[in-house]
């Protein structure tokens, strides 16, 4: 039987939990040969600044052990292009979009979110976390001021709904995401990459230019399911969760553990039809449990 | 740009040298959308990652590409484990191949390929029609696709770091005497990155139109991540490039070596 797979995250109706996170997935328009977009839950656009930005040297990426390190440093043609190029016609082919926002300055973060509240976005997605570059990113989102007082500045200035995405290289992510939601946020997306290094042992070089980067993928997930849980039960807004999210086994795991929907990133370079496969394996999780709205398992893990 | 992603069964296998294999994959719709210096995306099993391999040879008729590549990892080791009769999981076509048709209108093309960046190098030959290829190995051991590019092009010179075939050179000597000739319309390379700076730089010299296929560490393949990038002087500006989707293949005199 087809099921209803939609969930509600913050006021915003995704047609299903699985959302392409943001980073590993452009604009959308490279997976767009493949299948049509909209089967997707949302996309979590690439991350933008107010102004074009070059990222860092390559190389960017290295393997690891069920995982991989970026560098890419935000690399995006700034905010402008995506509102111009792109966003038209992911909207009118009817995707939910987050817009993704970093920022050096609280200014550079309220201008562009300024510019996104004037657009048809969804969502804005508050990138304090990106742990490749050197000003701004997670700089902001490693402190509980930093972390709020972005919050605040941007919350003054939207109407969007405001997804505030967690680092998890910090002592106690639940001081952060409660200040976060003291200052206006409408939910929380977590885990970003944990911050991780490879050395080539013949050159005794890093393998990123960068030196560290952000490790992600299926070696992270316990992490990201220990951290969601635990800013689940530490705020009253709806908590998004990721990091090596693969199958849909993990996204019921992430549920259960708090999450109202996922997001989904590396795996989609190991399978660009992972989150179409983990919309299935949901659709038969529910028939084959008699469960009529994903809600019915959103924080139910039975903690020892 | 379009491309496919799927299970594609490998029809052929076989060893060309030391770690060095070559599958024949039956993918009659990547085929039909390949283009000569394009590469496909393959999945090792287990592991997180794709692997970027070039195309080598492109058969529209049979449905088929084939695929030449050099066991450098775990990862290209496990691809290498699989056996006829298996299938891929493959992302293919992807990138910007070789401008073959805009190049090479009436002139000698010269094809140059160090390593194993020498198959990809067989395709294009094949689709042009004047060619000299200069091939550099580190020596006989190494050698592959001799005969295959004896069969396509007018003239196959080898060249091989000790001598113990062909000339002892770098591609560099060959092709600086070939240029003399005056008669080059198109320089197309792939190999080490050094050996392309080099080619890059001697047709600069002689004004000859060059494009250079890059390799970087990869993430999706399909241009998403931006993982990949190169450094690329376009319009008088830097700017970082993904070699995944408007490479691999890039005109070298915008190449920042």
């Amino acid at each position: 039987m087809s099921k209803d797979l939609s969930v509600n995250v913050a006021g915003v109706t995704f047609p299903n939990p699985v959302i392409a996170a943001s980073g590993t997935y452009g604009f959308g328009e490279d997976y767009a040969p493949l299948y049509p977009l909209n089967k997707l839950g949302g996309i979590s656009c690439k991350g933008t600044t107010i102004r074009e930005k070059a990222g860092n040297l390559p190389p960017r990426i290295a393997e690891t052990t069920a995982g991989m390190l970026n560098s890419v440093g935000l690399q995006n043609p700034g905010v402008d292009v995506f509102i111009n190029k792109y966003l038209p016609e992911l909207k009118s082919n009817g995707n939910v979009i987050i817009a993704n926002l970093a920022g050096a300055t609280i200014d550079d973060y309220t201008a562009a979110a300024e510019k996104l509240d004037a657009t048809d976005v969804d969502m804005i997605e508050l990138n304090i976390s990106c742990p490749n570059v050197k000003q701004g990113g997670a700089t902001w989102g490693t402190t509980c001021e930093g972390a709020g007082a972005v919050t605040k500045a941007v919350r003054a200035v939207t109407k969007k709904p405001v997804m505030v995405k967690l680092t998890p290289n910090v002592t106690s992510v639940t001081d952060i995401a409660k200040a976060v939601e003291a200052e206006g946020a409408d939910c929380i997306s977590l885990i970003n990459t944990l911050l991780g290094m490879r050395i080539d042992i013949n050159t005794r070089r890093p393998i990123l230019h960068n030196n560290v980067g952000g490790f992600s993928g299926p070696a992270i997930f316990p992490v990201a399911v220990r951290m969601v849980w635990q800013v689940a039960n530490a705020v009253n807004i709806d908590v998004v969760g990721m990091g090596g999210v693969t199958t849909w086994e993990d996204a019921v795991e992430m549920m259960m553990a708090g999450a109202k929907a996922v997001q989904m990133g590396t795996a989609i370079f190991t399978d660009p039809y992972s989150p179409l496969k983990v919309i299935d394996g949901l659709e038969k999780y529910m028939n084959d449990n008699n469960i009529s709205s994903l809600s019915e398992i959103v924080g139910t893990v039975r903690p020892w | 740009m379009s491309y496919k992603c799927g299970e594609y069964r490998i029809i052929a296998k076989k060893a060309l040298a030391k770690d060095i294999y070559s599958f024949t994959v039956l993918c009659p719709d990547a085929a039909k959308l390949a283009e000569c210096g394009q590469f496909v995306h393959i999945l090792a099993p287990g592991f997180t990652l794709r692997r970027p391999i070039s195309i080598c040879e492109i058969d529209r008729k049979a449905g088929t590409l084939r695929l030449v590549f050099l066991v450098k990892g775990k990862g290209t080791a496990a691809i290498a484990r699989l056996n006829e009769g298996d299938m891929l999981d493959m992302i293919a076509p992807l990138g910007k191949g070789f401008s073959v048709h805009e190049a090479s209108a009436g002139k000698r093309v010269i094809v140059v390929g160090g390593g194993i960046g020498v198959p990809p190098m067989l395709g294009t030959a094949q689709h042009c029609k004047d060619v000299t290829a200069i091939l550099g190995f580190r020596s006989y051991g190494n050698i592959i696709l001799a005969d295959e590019f004896k069969a396509v092009c007018n003239d196959v010179i080898i060249c091989t770091d000790d001598g113990s075939v062909g000339e002892k050179a770098i591609v560099t000597a060959p092709l600086r005497r070939e240029l003399e000739k005056g008669d080059v319309g198109a320089v197309f390379s792939c190999g080490p990155t050094r050996m392309l700076g080099a080619v890059a730089e001697l047709t600069k010299e002689y004004g000859v139109f060059c494009e250079v296929s890059l390799e970087e560490r990869m993430g999706c393949g399909v241009g998403a991540c931006v993982g990949c990038v190169a450094r690329i002087r376009r319009g008088g500006e830097e700017e970082l490039l993904r070699v995944c989707k408007e490479g691999p293949v890039f005109n070298a005199e915008e190449v920042l070596f």
